[in-house]
């Protein structure tokens, strides 16, 4: 895109983009055809990816670039889903999504403003207070109002209406993903998140495009929020401000990687089959084994799955190497099974050298 | 429109695979088992309260139906025994356990689906059973909106009656000291920030104010609140004979911890939900004497005393004097009215669990026409080492109040 | 009821606070260390109370002398096989963070879930030093003034080390720089696991005190975590005596919320007070900029 294009980069560039608006337009008419090629199971599962991916991409749409790390995604979930909840008797849908998306910008700016300064770990716990203090005050405002806590959502809005709406949503997000790699707005945020000052120094309007991406990425999250509503026919705060939303939106951003716009899928989508493996399949299992998936994922795939991919992918480029054939490598673990123990620094130093011989050194990263 | 084709296209499908499984299948081959799933918490924040009283009833039952050999069904003439085909952990969330609802009664197609645990829960998830026509078991839910929702899910029945029954039934043992001059009219009430305490403190309101009553304190405070001494120490200052807390667990533990501590002596001293548990009496011991709860059971109904032998046999918990034994009930009820109705056909033994009653179970009996359970205790209190039910004083089996409270 | 009873009851709820997040310092301020696995062990010393006090009626204190060892024990074998492999890969402190934040927060989920398989999810309660407490003529549980005392004692303790020890300076050399510290002689990892061990050892006697007066299930570890999260970072980082003011002020914040606002409203103020803070004072109330 600099002035020194030639035109023949110009001609590669602009076929890349149509090959890349093809397949785009292809795999989204495909998705768009899976309600009606599934269970109504797989359907739900089907909105569980899909509204996690919104969130994701959502996500990275700020802290990809910016660098900090948001725990406020179950509050702006938890907005739009919240905001439709006590609306859906007063107006009609579509216009309770738009209240919530107003709110939810509405919120997103105050906040945006207010942690201009906050940095770091600040910033993540911040995030996460203000969804919780979001919650305990929907709490206290419904049972001293409402003298309840929950609030009955019947609406003509089904599973398919939620799914190909949040595919549309999907698409758009990840649009402004792709735009945003290529604007002026995405390259100072790409400044900001390297180092504040300079991009204050090189002229960079710091606050507004932080703000703004800010806003942009929470009307998304907002909007996701309002589009699950529907899916319970009734809801209390508890269920829309779930910290957890959070947490699970930040693993599997770094799961998939955040080098590529589509690194969340791959994040989204193992962790997601994975956690209904879980919970179905190993049911009383389910947190040790979530929580050892999650040790392996740092230990062992630190770049994520793109990460793996290209690494599987550079691999795959060199000859396979077996200079002693395939006993070769046999041969050595074997060796390596029967060889002595010997522990001259204790179980404690044992481990720790195995681990630091499974770590990358440092050389070896990227 | 999409809608509209779905369902055609569903229809179209559905009605292709019922032609085929008519030519295959004989109608009086039996099933080997009779397939029960249910979607629970396991993890995450409400685990406990699936593990206290929902998940030993549910454990115990399937044990006691298979010791015996199964459930006789008479459509294929054998008692067939049951399976827990799938038995899901929804972590605490709410996405999850509906989802985990559409996989069991959608892809895994068992015969019949046990409830999870919670009010919120289970609102949430009645629309999902009654979609797809399973007998919706709901045990711990509790809402003021129970008749309507009643009648717009056909699927749905409720074991714990609206919050008035059990401000109804407290406030009635109430009226009779009050009338007798023994207590004063002042109440302090607290409730938790949740669902249950704000329903439960509304229902409450509004029927002692009708009775005259002056509620000289209402708090809410929220869930998972570090210290409640503040409170305790302003419903002594209040001058209230009555002390009523809408109360969780750790709450109830909490609250009767800290009156006990301040040396708070109401004439009445009334808990919600966890005053029953076994633990309660087990932890405050003599203490206990006098505490009135939310709920109650009596003992010497039937097979009750069998019941709490053998689940604390069974699954290592102590049922608690309100919803544990009531869970056991309500899959009594089921596999009652799968006999009754002689089949496995849905339909026929919701239609059986509505219309076939009332039905015996270690609760007494139960009676669901209205889909609700209309007669049920109220208060319970704890009595020498047992929380036994006190209130409406109509139930049989009603024992006397210990009152006033003796002190701590 | 006087304002001075109502402050009272919150500065003893505070020194709780403060006494979790104390801990959590430790090894967040100290060994860099963001351990959301921390409150995991919070609750484990409350199970080992709770069995030792219910099974052989062992005086949680006395149990302490077993649970605070052991927790000591286990972070240290935690922060050298599990956390030093990250420390080492680390280019940056915002890597360390994001690594061992997910680190943990998978150690979280292994502890947790072993915990429930092997004690059942259930709500435990038992009842120690319950007994009503004269101070100043107000009335306050004993078990309560206990964990505030020793909030005190630790607290104390940690700010005699820190301030007057050899040792103690090393250590907060390596809370402001810890690649300075390593250039003056410092062996910063030996000394980031002994930080971290002892944060471990201290959230053990928390969890002790805890259960005295608190119920508990395997759920709550990660309540306690966040709320140390919460009032180290409104302390300002690295800070043990900014973690004992603003525990403290959380607490105290709580009391009067619930007594002269509502009480519906006590964990809404505490978070917004946090808000405040940060908004104010983007780095804590004593944190370095």
């Amino acid at each position: 895109m600099t002035s020194t294009e030639t035109h023949k980069d110009a001609r590669i560039r602009r076929t890349r983009v149509a090959a890349a608006i093809a397949t785009l337009a292809v795999v989204v008419g495909a998705l768009a055809t899976v309600p009606w090629l599934v269970s109504d199971y797989g359907l739900s599962l089907m909105v569980n990816v899909m509204s996690y991916l919104v969130l994701t991409i959502a996500w990275a749409l700020f802290s990809g670039t910016t660098q900090l790390v948001s725990l406020a995604t179950s509050a702006f979930f938890g907005i739009g889903m919240y905001t439709v909840a006590m609306l859906i008797k007063v107006l009609p849908l579509y216009a309770t999504f738009g209240v919530a998306i107003g709110v939810g910008a509405a919120v997103a700016l105050v906040v945006g403003v207010l942690t201009l300064r906050i940095a770091g770990m600040f910033f993540v716990i911040f995030g996460f207070g203000l969804s919780e203090m979001i919650r305990e005050l929907t709490v206290w405002w419904e049972i001293n109002q409402t003298h309840t806590m929950g609030r009955y959502v019947f609406v003509d809005f089904d599973t398919t209406m939620i799914y190909e709406h949040l595919l549309g949503l999907a698409v758009l997000v990840f649009l402004t993903g792709w735009l945003l790699r290529r604007s002026r707005l995405g390259l100072a945020l790409l400044v900001i998140g390297e180092d504040e000052t300079v991009a204050r120094q090189v002229g960079i309007n710091v606050p507004f495009a932080k703000v703004t991406i800010f806003i942009v990425s929470a009307m998304f999250m907002t909007l996701t929020g309002a589009l699950m509503a529907p899916r319970f026919g009734f809801i209390n705060p508890n269920f829309a401000f779930n910290p957890l939303v959070s947490f699970q939106v930040v693993i599997m951003a770094f799961l998939g990687g955040l080098q590529q716009l589509w690194g969340p899928v791959l994040g989204v989508i193992p962790l997601i089959i994975l956690s209904e493996q879980l919970q179905t399949e190993f049911p009383f299992w389910y947190s040790v084994f979530l929580g050892l998936v999650f040790m392996v994922i740092v230990y062992f795939l630190p770049r994520g799955v793109t990460g793996l991919l290209e690494d599987v992918w550079a691999a795959l480029g060199r000859p396979l190497e077996l200079p002693r054939g395939f006993a070769g490598p046999l041969l050595d673990a074997w060796a390596w099974l029967s060889r002595p123990i010997s522990l001259p620094r204790g179980i404690a130093g044992a481990i720790e050298e195995r681990w630091s011989k499974f770590m990358p050194r440092p050389t070896q990263r990227r | 429109m999409q809608m509209q084709l779905r369902q055609t296209v569903s229809a179209a499908v559905l009605a292709a695979f019922g032609t085929i499984a008519g030519w295959t299948a004989n109608a009086a081959d039996a099933p080997k088992t009779i397939r029960i799933g249910y979607a629970i918490s396991l993890s995450g924040v409400n685990a406990q309260g699936a593990a206290t009283t929902t998940l030993p009833g549910y454990d115990l039952w399937v044990k006691d139906v298979n010791d015996a050999g199964g459930i006789f069904v008479k459509e294929f003439g054998k008692k067939i025994p049951i399976e827990v085909v799938a038995k899901y952990d929804d972590t605490s969330s709410a996405e999850n356990m509906l989802r985990l609802e559409e996989k069991l009664m959608s892809q895994d197609k068992v015969d019949f689906v046990l409830p999870p645990w919670s009010t919120g829960f289970n609102l949430a998830a009645a629309p999902i059973f009654a979609k797809y026509g399973y007998p919706d078991l709901a045990v711990t839910a509790n809402s003021m909106d129970e008749e309507q929702l009643v009648k717009q899910f056909p699927t749905l029945f409720f074991f714990l009656n609206q919050p008035p029954h059990f401000g109804g039934a407290l406030i009635e043992v109430l009226n009779k000291y009050k009338n007798a001059g023994q207590l004063n009219n002042k109440i302090a009430m607290l409730s938790v920030g949740d669902q249950f305490g704000a329903e439960m403190s509304a229902g409450f309101g509004a029927g002692l104010k009708a009775s005259g009553y002056d509620i000289v304190l209402q708090k809410s405070y929220p869930l998972g609140a570090a210290d409640l001494t503040n409170e305790i120490k302003e419903a002594k200052a209040s001058g209230a004979d009555t002390f009523i807390a809408a109360s969780y667990p750790p709450d109830t533990f909490m609250l009767t911890g800290t009156a006990i501590t301040q040396g708070y002596n109401p004439k009445v001293f009334y808990t919600a939900v966890g005053t029953a548990f076994a633990e309660y009496g087990g932890n405050f011991k003599d203490k206990a004497q006098g505490v009135m709860g939310i709920g109650g059971w009596d003992p010497s109904l039937p097979g009750a005393q069998d019941y709490f032998k053998r689940q604390l046999a069974v699954t290592g918990h102590a049922p608690d004097g309100w919803a544990s034994p009531v869970t056991y009930a309500s899959l009594q009820i089921l596999q009652q009215a799968i006999e009754k109705a002689g089949t496995l056909d849905r339909k026929k033994v919701l239609d059986t669990i509505v219309n076939g009653g009332p039905w015996d179970t270690v609760v007494g009996k139960v009676d669901l026409k209205t889909h609700i359970r209309e007669t049920q205790w109220g208060a319970g209190q704890w009595q020498n080492g047992q929380f036994v039910g006190v209130s409406p004083s109509s139930m049989p089996g009603a024992q006397p109040v210990i009152f006033p409270k003796p002190a701590w | 009821m006087p304002a001075i009873e109502v402050i009272l009851g919150g500065v003893i709820l505070g020194g709780l606070y403060a006494l979790v997040a104390i801990g959590f310092n430790l090894q967040y301020g100290m060994a860099r260390i963001v351990n959301l696995a921390y409150g995991e062990f919070l609750m484990g010393a409350a199970f080992a109370a709770f069995w030792m006090f219910t099974l052989f009626r062992i005086n949680p204190i006395v149990g302490m002398l077993f649970s605070v060892p052991v927790s000591f024990g286990a972070n240290w074998l935690i922060y050298r096989a599990l956390m030093l492999p990250l420390v080492r890969r680390a280019r940056t402190r915002q890597q360390l963070e994001g690594e061992t934040i997910l680190a943990t927060f998978g150690l979280l989920f292994v502890l947790r879930g072993a915990a429930t398989l092997a004690f059942s999810a259930d709500n435990r309660y038992y009842d120690y030093l319950g007994a009503p407490l004269q101070i100043f003529g107000f009335t306050f549980a004993a078990n309560r003034v206990l964990a505030f005392a020793m909030a005190c004692v630790f607290g104390g303790a940690i700010w005699l080390v820190l301030n007057r020890t050899r040792f103690g300076a090393a250590l907060r050399a390596l809370a402001i720089d810890p690649i300075g510290a390593e250039l003056v002689g410092i062996d910063v990892r030996g000394l980031s696991g002994l930080a971290f061990a002892a944060g471990g050892g201290l959230v053990a006697a928390a969890g002790t005190l805890v259960s005295t007066f608190l119920s508990f299930n395997p759920a709550i570890g990660i309540d306690f975590t966040m709320k140390a999260l919460v009032v180290v970072i409104m302390g300002g980082i690295g800070n043990m005596g900014g973690s004992l003011i603003a525990g403290v002020l959380l607490g105290v914040a709580e009391a009067l919320c619930s007594y002269y606002i509502d009480s519906g409203l006590t964990l809404a103020v505490a978070y917004a007070l946090f808000l405040i803070v940060l908004v104010v004072r983007p780095r804590g109330l004593f944190g370095t900029p």
